[in-house]
């Protein structure tokens, strides 16, 4: 591909700018760490765009650190989102009130 | 080449917008797997084989199986959908949709303003990354494998069951 990199980045962006849209406009709790899974992927591409400009191999160093930090996310998350279903028989976050947040 | 970006390209931003807007949590999982797909491929057209197999195997294989799991475990389905279409609705998702659209034009009109000339894109192959990987960025990936140890027992503590207690006073009720 001969074409500059802005492109790239700009994919990235609105994939970041989708994701974020993703976590305000949903109320399920799996929606949102979904959406959050699009940024971070977003930002992962951005990473392997940049390194890939110069040719230098810390792009896809970050993006390996990125999945691993997703991995490690998503487990957590999700084994949250199992407490929360158990105790509340409910994924509406605006049902999770007892913080009072 | 070009023409093949531009396609991909579309076909993220397609299946990402479905993401965030399918009412059945199973078919916005699917979408975000082609999603991860074409990133995939976009990241072969930049020269990147070793992450986008990484981005193949572990996120599409690995992430989305857990995903799954974890719908397939809660049973969500038909009434999930429809709670879900009671919840989006326009008056919902206007504001912050209009509100990301203004913040990807203006990042769209920083990264057109700048003129950067075209270069040639070589590829970084595994081997490269691998030496770089572990030698400058060891302690990175030592950093790296504490936290996923950490998750894994966070996530064993955390999913066990227990009875949900309220107050010692409200024992009686709050056991299930």
């Amino acid at each position: 591909m001969k074409s500059s990199i802005e492109i790239v980045m700009l994919l990235a962006g609105l994939l970041f700018v989708l994701g974020i849209a993703g976590v305000i406009i949903r109320k399920n709790i799996i929606f949102m760490l979904l959406s959050v899974e699009v940024m971070l992927n977003a930002s992962g591409l951005a990473f392997v765009a940049a390194g890939s400009r110069w040719a230098q191999p810390d792009g896809q160093v970050m993006f390996i650190f990125i999945l691993a930090m997703a991995a490690a996310e998503v487990s957590i998350g999700l084994a949250l989102i199992l407490q929360i279903y158990h105790q509340h028989k409910s994924l509406d976050i605006d049902k999770l009130k007892e913080m009072k947040g | 080449m070009d023409i093949v970006f531009y396609i991909t390209a579309f076909v993220t931003v397609i299946s990402t917008i479905m993401v965030i807007t399918r009412h059945n949590p199973v078919h916005a999982l699917l979408y975000l797997i082609i999603s991860l797909l074409s990133i995939s491929v976009i990241f072969f057209l930049l020269g990147a084989p070793f992450a986008a197999l990484l981005e193949i195997i572990i996120y599409a294989g690995a992430i989305m199986v857990l995903f799954i799991f974890v719908i397939m475990l809660l049973n969500l389905g038909k009434e999930t959908a429809r709670q879900e279409k009671e919840w989006l609705k326009p008056k919902v998702w206007i504001g912050p949709a209009i509100l990301s659209a203004i913040l990807f034009v203006e990042l769209f009109y920083l990264i057109t303003i700048a003129d950067v000339a075209p270069y040639n894109l070589q590829t970084v192959d595994p081997k490269t990354v691998a030496i770089s990987l572990f030698r400058p960025y060891l302690i990175g990936v030592e950093l790296a494998a504490m936290l996923l140890m950490a998750g894994v027992v966070g996530a064993a503590h955390i999913g066990q069951h227990k009875k949900m207690i309220l107050h010692r006073f409200l024992k009686e009720e709050g056991r299930l």
